[in-house]
């Protein structure tokens, strides 16, 4: 009984998993598919019958997948350190502090994710050229400096935190800055590490706003690469499936060491509701 | 450092503040004055009074596009508050390898939309895999993404897809927090299998339910990025969404007022949307 209740269970997790990221897999083996192969063969041909690299090189060799690449980490990895700056700072006194107006403030923050990108894009872009921030880095980066959802989920983590530990730190004399800095950041790890984990993935994927704010492909993210590849080579397949699988394999690997602090596990850590 | 004690909050809180006024209030204020302008980047903004929203009421094809957009909504949000729902049960389970599973499905959320689009537009091909599958059952040979009546759909189903693994871990984070002891409880009044989950799951996830209603409307009023890969808003701006047609005024013609006035529009849907949402499935007003 029990066991025919798991073999059941398994093969629903097994079907929708193939669903889940068969169509990458298929995208993944059409790029190890030689160009001797007929990739539109039918039936089709699931695994490459000769499985090559010559795909991937062309990409790397004819196309500045290298600087794409660097662009993107540089580009998500200076986000997610301003966000947990900035984040981390708002988010105490919000937790933490009486203040007058904070009701206000807390709102007019929370109330920013309600705002559409869309409807403030045409005046940042235009605030962008006013300051020459077109094909820049920093350019790409200032929209998302701060996020609504970075202060609200380290809050809530702020607000976990034992009162003593604070109290302790306020006898040695610690102000309030090294208060935050010693006692409050070292604290609330786990929460940092979701908000770090989500700003990453949400800069390696952006498009619409790169798409805006560059037309110098020495600036191109991954995404935009990728994009102009399928565009210029829409012919040939294999190599637009190479390039997709160049950009998402740091993401994927990335996701392997930390899906922890996205995804719940039984242990109960991950994000608080 | 030395702080005097009452501004030490507004010493934390500035820089964020300030971020957020330059990169959120103010272009909000200043989109909603460009909607009232002839603006085209190349001159100095007109005003122009109402002229841009009596433009776009009378546009057919910003009708046509918002239609489109209605379309993607109606299927992408009982999708993605129903099917994850039924993932994050599945996966609520302690048996061995479950945090494999759990991370499988959670890749298409990390996969950009631009690999995603990709992925799918080669599975969606004429001689792709896709019309491999159904050649089981016809000899059409369906051209889903340049037909002017499937193209949408096709949109559709990337989205959803795209979307699972990101409510699923919302749901999830909802499971864990409801205490054994109510199915315990329920097991004895004989709730069991997939009762318990109606008499308990579902009216314990309602905040959840919720929560996922709201952002899987606001997300599928915003479509864009898979248009713009898989099918550029055709054919016969079949799949063209709001987002798309506000990129292509503002980006393409430069019609920045116009493409405004469109945000704002875009802006209120929303806001509205999100009322709603929440009224509807909470009758409380959603104290969440």
């Amino acid at each position: 009984m029990n066991i025919a209740k798991n073999t059941i269970q398994y093969i629903l997790l097994i079907i929708i998993g193939i669903l889940m990221i068969g169509p990458l897999l298929w995208l993944v083996s059409t790029a190890f598919k030689s160009s001797q192969e007929n990739i539109f063969l039918y039936p089709p041909q699931l695994l490459p019958a000769s499985p090559t690299f010559n795909n991937f090189m062309k990409v790397w060799n004819n196309n500045p997948f290298a600087r794409y690449l660097f662009n993107s980490v540089l580009v998500s990895g200076i986000t997610v350190v301003l966000n947990l700056l900035f984040c981390s700072l708002a988010a105490y006194p919000l937790a933490r502090f009486n203040f007058k107006g904070k009701t206000l403030v807390f709102w007019s923050i929370i109330g920013t994710i309600m705002i559409p990108f869309q409807i403030t894009m045409i005046p940042l872009y235009i605030l962008a050229v006013q300051l020459n921030l077109k094909n820049t880095y920093m350019g790409l980066i200032f929209p998302y400096m701060v996020s609504a959802f970075g202060i609200f989920l380290l809050r809530q983590a702020f607000a976990g935190v034992p009162k003593e530990l604070e109290e302790a730190a306020r006898v040695d004399g610690y102000s309030s800055l090294g208060i935050w800095w010693h006692v409050m950041l070292p604290s609330i790890r786990p929460a940092l590490t979701t908000l770090a984990v989500f700003t990453f993935i949400a800069m390696w994927g952006d498009f619409l706003w790169p798409l805006i704010i560059l037309d110098d492909p020495k600036f191109y993210t991954l995404p935009l690469g990728v994009a102009n590849l399928s565009s210029a080579f829409a012919e040939d397949w294999r190599l637009v499936a190479a390039g997709s699988v160049i950009s998402i394999l740091p993401i994927l690997i990335f996701f392997v060491f930390l899906q922890r602090f996205i995804i719940p596990t039984d242990t109960g850590s991950g994000v608080k509701g | 450092m030395k702080l005097n004690r009452t501004s030490t909050p507004y010493f934390f809180l500035f820089p964020a503040l300030l971020i957020l006024a330059v990169v959120s209030f103010w272009p909000v204020l200043q989109a909603i004055y460009l909607s009232f302008t002839d603006y085209d980047i190349i001159g100095a903004p007109n005003f122009i009074g109402l002229k841009n929203y009596e433009q776009l009421w009378r546009d057919q094809l910003f009708w046509k596009v918002l239609f489109n957009t209605l379309i993607y909504m109606v299927v992408v949000v009982p999708a993605l508050v129903i099917l994850p729902l039924f993932l994050a049960i599945l996966i609520n389970q302690k048996i061995r390898g479950i945090q494999f599973f759990r991370a499988a499905y959670y890749v298409p959320v990390i996969v950009s939309v631009v690999v995603a689009g990709i992925a799918w537009k080669w599975i969606y091909a004429e001689n792709g895999l896709l019309n491999y599958f159904t050649s089981i059952f016809t000899s059409v040979k369906i051209p889903w993404l340049t037909n002017s009546s499937t193209a949408i759909f096709a949109i559709i189903a990337v989205t959803i897809w795209k979307g699972l693994g990101y409510y699923m871990v919302i749901y999830l984070a909802g499971l864990q927090t409801i205490p054994q002891d109510l199915y315990e409880a329920a097991a004895i009044d004989g709730s069991d299998g997939w009762r318990k989950h109606l008499d308990i799951t579902i009216p314990m996830l309602k905040p959840y339910i919720v929560l996922v209603t709201v952002i899987s409307a606001i997300a599928a009023m915003k479509v864009f990025e898979e248009v713009y890969v898989m099918s550029r808003g055709g054919p016969a701006n079949s799949t063209k969404t709001v987002v798309y047609y506000l990129y292509e005024k503002g980006f393409s013609s430069l019609e920045m007022g116009y493409a405004s006035a469109i945000g704002v529009v875009l802006f209120l849907v929303v806001f509205l949307l999100s009322v709603i949402s929440v009224r509807s499935v909470d009758p409380t007003g959603g104290a969440m």
